[in-house]
C-alpha cells in the first residue's frame, strides 16, 4: 500500500474510533446475559415487536421513496405553478422533530381531537375514521417525518445530473417515463439510497414517535429491559443487535452498488425545465402542496396555536438562552460533522481498497442506535477516562475536582459526531460520486497537490453537497435530546432539553413554544441552503 | 484600563464561588417544577444548588460510571420504583435524620433510610360524569369486572406509574388474583391504551370510553384548563386498603461531596414552607401530614391512602412488568 493510502486509511480508522468507541462499549454487553430476562422478552415480546418493526420499515421506507423521489424529479427537471416555493418548502418538516410531528399529528386526528370532534357534532358520528394509533398511523407519520432525507438528496442528484445524458436516452427512443427509470433512477442511486439508509436508520432508532403512539418496535423492547426491567445489559445486547442488522444492510447495499460510476456526464449544463402545462401543472402543485399541509403546516398550525395559549408561563428571557445555545452548538457541530465527513468521504477515494471502505461505514453506525444507548455509550468511556486521569494525578488537579473532559463542548461535539456522521457522509459521499478521477487527473497535472487540490478542485465541485451536509446536521442537531442531556455541561439548556423538561410530566402543549423556536431556527439554513441551491 | 477591571470580576467571581456551598442534583424532575424550591432555597440560605436534569435511566448510569468521582450531591426523581433501583444499585447512601422522621411519614419513605417521598401522587379512577354515577364504582379491581367490557381506557403498561400500581396489587393480593384482575382490565378496554394519562382522560370527557386510571394532577391540570369537562373523580379503595400513591422524592448519592448540606436540603424541602411549593407546583399532594393541600386539591376531598410502603414499587416492578406483558397489556 502506497504510503498516502496508508494515512488515508488511518484518517479514516480515527474518525471512526468516535463511533467505534462507543458502540463497543454496547457491544461489549454481549458477554453478560441476563437470561431470565432474555426467556421472557423472547416468550412474550420480541417475536411481536420484530414484526411490528418489519412493517415498519417496509412501510416507511416505501413511504419515504414514493413521496421523496417523485417529488424531487418534479421541482429538478419540470416547471409548474409555486415550483420556486415547493423546492425548498417540502424539506421543511425536516426542521420538524418526528416526536413532535407525531404528538401533534394525533392531538389533530385521534378520537379526541378537532377533526373527528367536528365530524361528531356535524354528523353524530366519527367511529368509521380509521384510528391513527395503528400501524398505517404510525407509519404514515414518519413517512411524512423522514422523506425530506429522500427527497433533499434526490433533488440534488436529479440537478447534477447533467441534461445530457436525458437527451441521449431521448434520442435512443426513451419516452419521458423510460427515461427517468432507466436513465435517471439508476445514475441518482447513491443519493436515493442515502436517503433511504438515513429515514430507515432513524425509523429502527426512534423511541419518541413510536412511544407516542404506544407501537411496540423493537426499541420498545430496548427500554423495557432498561427501564422497566432495570437490565441494561439486556437492552444493550438488543442493540447491539440493531447495530449488527444495519451494518450488515448497509454493506449489502455498497456491495450491491459494485464499481459503477455516477460521474456526470459532461458538464452539459441545465437546459430549461420542461414546462407542465395546464392540468398537469396544477396537478403537480396540488400534490405538492398536499404533501406539505399533511407533514407541515396543518402540525405547525397546531404547534403555534398550543404555544400561544402556553405563552404567559413559557415567553420568558430564558427562551432566548435556549435558542442561542441550540444555534451555536448546533452550528458547531455542523461545521465540525461535515469536516469529518468531507475527510472520510476524501480517504475513501484516495484508499478505495482494503480497510478504508470499512471505517467509512462504521463511523455511520451510530445514526442507527437508539440515542439513549447511545448516550450512555458516549459517557461511559469519557468518565472511566476522567477517573483514570482524577486518580493518577489528583495531586496535581485542584482539590475536589471530579471532572476533566466529561460535561464539557467538545465531549458534547464528538458525542453529536459520532451521531451524526451518517449524515453528513451520506451527502458528502454522494456528490463525491459525481467527481471523475480524469478531473483529478488533469488537476495533478496542473501541479496541484494535497489540500490546494483539495481546495481547487474538491471543495467548488462538492458545494452543494457540503451544504446539504451542514443543513441536515444542523438541523438534527437541534433536535436531538438524549445525548445533549447526557453531554452538555453544567447549565448549557438548549431548545430541546426544554421541550424534555416540560414533556417528562406530560405537559405537551406548554413545550409547543420550544418546539416552534426549534421549528423556526432550522428553516433559517432551510431557506438559505435552497437560495444556494437554485442559483448553482 | 480594561485589564484590571476584568481581573477583578475574575477574582470575585472566583472568590464567590469558593465561597458560597454548593450543592449538586440530578433531577429527573421536570425543571420548572424543581427551579423554583432551588431558588428560594438559595434566597434563603445563600446555598448555590446546581440541577442536572435527564430521565432516571441515564442519570443512574452516570452515577454509576463516574463512581466517586461523581459530582452528584442528591438524586432527586420520581416513582419509587426508580428510587429503590438506584438504592439497590449501590447509587445512594443511608441518612439518620430525625427532622426527615418526622415529617415524613413511615411508608413514604425507605425503610434503610435511602431515599425519601417528599410529594405524594395519588393514581385513581376518573369517570365520565354523563354516563357513570360513582356509585357504580369501588376498587381498582372491581375494573375487570366484565360490566365495564368496552367501556374502559387505560394508559400503556411501559409507564412506570402503571408498573408500580400493579406492583402494589402484587403486594396486596398476590400474584393469581392481581393476574386475573389485570387479564379483566385488558377484556374491558375500550380502545388501544394511549401513551399518555391526559389523552386518556380527554378520551374519557369525549365519551370514547367511561372509566380509567390516572395521577390526580393531570385531571387537577386539564379541569384548570378546562372546568366543564364531564370528568368526575373517584377515590379507588376507600372500603379497602385504599387508594394507591406513589411519591416523587430524593436520596443522597453515595459519593456526596457536600453530604451534609444534601441532608439539610431534603430536610428543608420536607419541611412546612417547602411543602407546599413542591407539592403545589404540580397539584401533587404534600408528604408531610402537617402541610395542607393546594385548596384546588383539596377540593377533591380527604380519601384514605393505601398505608403499604411505596419500597414494594420496586421489589415487585420486574414481577408486575412480566405479569402484564404475559397478559398482552401493552
Amino acid at each position: 500500500m502506497p504510503v498516502s493510502s496508508l494515512r488515508w486509511s488511518v484518517t479514516a480508522f480515527l474518525i471512526a474510533l468516535l463511533t467505534l468507541v462507543p458502540v463497543l462499549v454496547i457491544l461489549s454487553a454481549i458477554a453478560s446475559p441476563d437470561p431470565a430476562i432474555v426467556d421472557h422478552l423472547m416468550q412474550h415480546t420480541l417475536p411481536r415487536l420484530l414484526v411490528n418493526t418489519f412493517w415498519l420499515m417496509a412501510g416507511v421506507g416505501l413511504g419515504v421513496l414514493l413521496l421523496g423521489v417523485p417529488l424531487a424529479w418534479l421541482v429538478a427537471l419540470y416547471d409548474f405553478p409555486g415550483r420556486r416555493f415547493f423546492n425548498w418548502a417540502l424539506m421543511l418538516p425536516m426542521a420538524m422533530p418526528a416526536y413532535v410531528l407525531a404528538f401533534s399529528q394525533l392531538g389533530l386526528f385521534d378520537f379526541t381531537g378537532p377533526f373527528q370532534t367536528f365530524l361528531r357534532e356535524r354528523f353524530g358520528d366519527s367511529s368509521w375514521v380509521p384510528s391513527i394509533r395503528s400501524t398505517p398511523g404510525v407509519i404514515l407519520v414518519m413517512t411524512l417525518a423522514f422523506y425530506p432525507y429522500v427527497y433533499l438528496l434526490a433533488r440534488n442528484a436529479f440537478a447534477t445530473m447533467g441534461r445530457r445524458a436525458l437527451e441521449v436516452g431521448a434520442s435512443l427512443g426513451y419516452s419521458q417515463r423510460a427515461g427517468f427509470l432507466r436513465v435517471a433512477l439508476p445514475m441518482a442511486r447513491p443519493w436515493i439510497a442515502g436517503g433511504l439508509t438515513l429515514a430507515l436508520m432513524e425509523t429502527l432508532a426512534d423511541f419518541g414517535t413510536v412511544a407516542i403512539f404506544n407501537y411496540d418496535a423493537f426499541t420498545a423492547a430496548i427500554y423495557k429491559a432498561w427501564f422497566s426491567l432495570f437490565s441494561l445489559p439486556t437492552a444493550k445486547q438488543l442493540a447491539s443487535l440493531l447495530i449488527l442488522l444495519v451494518f450488515v444492510l448497509v454493506w449489502f447495499e455498497q456491495r450491491s452498488r459494485g464499481r459503477r460510476a455516477y460521474t456526470q456526464a459532461g458538464r452539459g449544463g441545465r437546459a430549461a425545465r420542461l414546462p407542465l402545462k395546464g392540468v398537469a401543472g396544477w396537478v403537480a402543485a396540488a400534490w405538492a402542496a398536499l404533501v406539505l399541509t399533511l407533514a407541515f403546516l396543518l402540525p405547525f398550525a397546531q404547534l403555534c396555536l398550543w404555544a400561544w395559549r402556553a405563552m404567559e408561563g413559557e415567553w420568558t428571557g430564558e427562551l432566548l438562552g435556549y435558542v442561542g445555545r441550540s444555534l451555536l452548538i448546533a452550528l458547531i457541530a455542523a461545521g465540525l460533522v461535515t469536516a469529518l465527513a468531507l475527510a472520510l468521504a476524501f480517504a475513501v477515494r484516495r484508499a478505495p481498497y482494503g480497510m478504508t471502505p470499512l471505517w467509512a461505514r462504521l463511523a455511520t453506525l451510530g445514526y442507527a442506535v437508539p440515542g439513549t444507548v447511545l448516550a450512555v455509550g458516549v459517557f461511559v468511556p469519557v468518565a472511566a477516562l476522567d477517573n483514570f486521569l482524577i486518580d493518577g494525578l489528583g495531586r496535581w488537579l485542584p482539590e475536589g475536582t471530579t471532572a476533566v473532559f466529561k460535561g464539557t463542548l467538545f465531549v458534547m461535539l464528538l458525542a453529536y459526531a459520532a451521531r451524526f456522521l451518517a449524515v453528513g457522509h451520506s451527502a458528502v459521499a454522494a456528490a463525491m460520486y459525481r467527481i471523475t478521477r480524469t478531473q483529478e487527473e488533469c488537476a495533478r497535472m496542473l501541479g496541484l497537490t494535497g489540500w490546494r487540490l483539495v481546495l481547487a478542485l474538491h471543495l467548488p465541485l462538492l458545494r452543494g453537497g457540503l451544504l446539504t451536509a451542514v443543513l441536515m446536521v444542523f438541523v438534527d442537531v437541534m433536535k436531538e435530546m438524549p445525548i445533549t442531556l447526557m453531554t452538555r455541561p453544567f447549565g448549557w439548556d438548549t431548545l430541546a432539553v426544554r421541550i424534555f423538561s416540560l414533556t417528562s410530566e406530560g405537559d405537551w402543549e406548554r413545550a409547543a413554544l420550544p418546539a416552534v423556536a426549534i421549528v423556526l431556527a432550522g428553516l433559517l439554513p432551510v431557506i438559505l441552503l435552497s437560495r444556494q441551491k437554485e442559483s448553482l | 484600563m480594561k485589564k484590571p477591571l476584568l481581573l477583578v470580576a475574575l477574582l470575585a467571581a472566583w472568590s464567590g464561588s469558593a465561597l458560597s456551598e454548593e450543592l449538586v442534583v440530578y433531577s429527573a424532575r421536570g425543571e420548572q417544577l424543581v427551579k423554583p424550591l432551588v431558588d428560594a432555597y438559595r434566597k434563603e440560605t445563600g446555598v448555590d444548588v446546581k440541577l442536572v436534569n435527564d430521565q432516571e435511566g441515564p442519570l443512574m448510569e452516570r452515577l454509576r460510571a463516574e463512581g466517586s468521582n461523581s459530582p452528584a450531591d442528591l438524586l432527586l426523581t420520581v416513582d419509587a420504583g426508580n428510587l429503590w433501583q438506584a438504592s439497590k444499585r449501590g447509587l445512594l447512601k443511608p441518612v439518620k435524620s430525625p427532622v426527615l422522621d418526622a415529617n415524613i411519614p413511615a411508608h413514604l419513605r425507605d425503610p434503610k433510610g435511602e431515599w425519601f417521598g417528599l410529594s405524594i401522587r395519588a393514581r385513581t379512577i376518573f369517570y365520565n360524569t354523563q354516563k357513570v354515577k360513582p356509585a357504580q364504582l369501588s376498587s381498582y379491581e372491581e375494573l375487570a369486572d366484565p360490566k365495564w367490557k368496552g367501556k374502559l381506557c387505560l394508559r400503556s403498561s411501559k409507564k412506570v406509574y402503571n408498573q408500580s400500581l400493579v406492583a402494589m396489587m402484587l403486594a396486596d393480593i398476590g400474584p393469581v388474583r392481581t393476574e386475573r384482575v389485570v387479564r379483566g382490565w385488558v377484556n374491558n378496554l375500550a380502545t388501544d391504551v394511549f401513551a399518555d394519562d391526559t389523552k386518556m382522560l380527554e378520551a374519557i370527557a369525549a365519551g370514547q370510553c367511561e372509566v380509567g386510571i390516572a395521577n390526580t394532577y393531570y385531571y387537577g391540570r386539564m379541569m384548570e384548563k378546562n372546568p366543564s369537562l364531564p370528568i368526575g373523580i373517584f377515590w379507588a379503595d376507600q372500603a379497602g386498603k385504599g387508594t394507591h400513591v406513589n411519591i416523587s422524592g430524593a436520596g443522597v448519592t453515595r459519593y456526596a461531596k457536600n453530604e451534609k448540606g444534601a441532608v439539610r436540603f431534603i430536610e428543608w424541602l420536607s419541611s412546612e414552607k417547602a411543602q407546599n411549593l413542591f407539592a403545589d407546583l404540580n397539584m401533587e399532594y404534600p408528604v408531610n401530614p402537617k402541610v395542607k393541600p393546594d385548596p384546588r386539591v383539596a377540593a377533591w376531598g380527604p380519601f384514605k391512602q393505601n398505608l403499604i410502603n411505596v419500597a414494594n414499587a420496586g421489589t415487585r416492578q420486574a414481577e408486575a412488568v412480566m405479569l402484564m406483558d404475559r397478559v398482552g397489556y401493552r
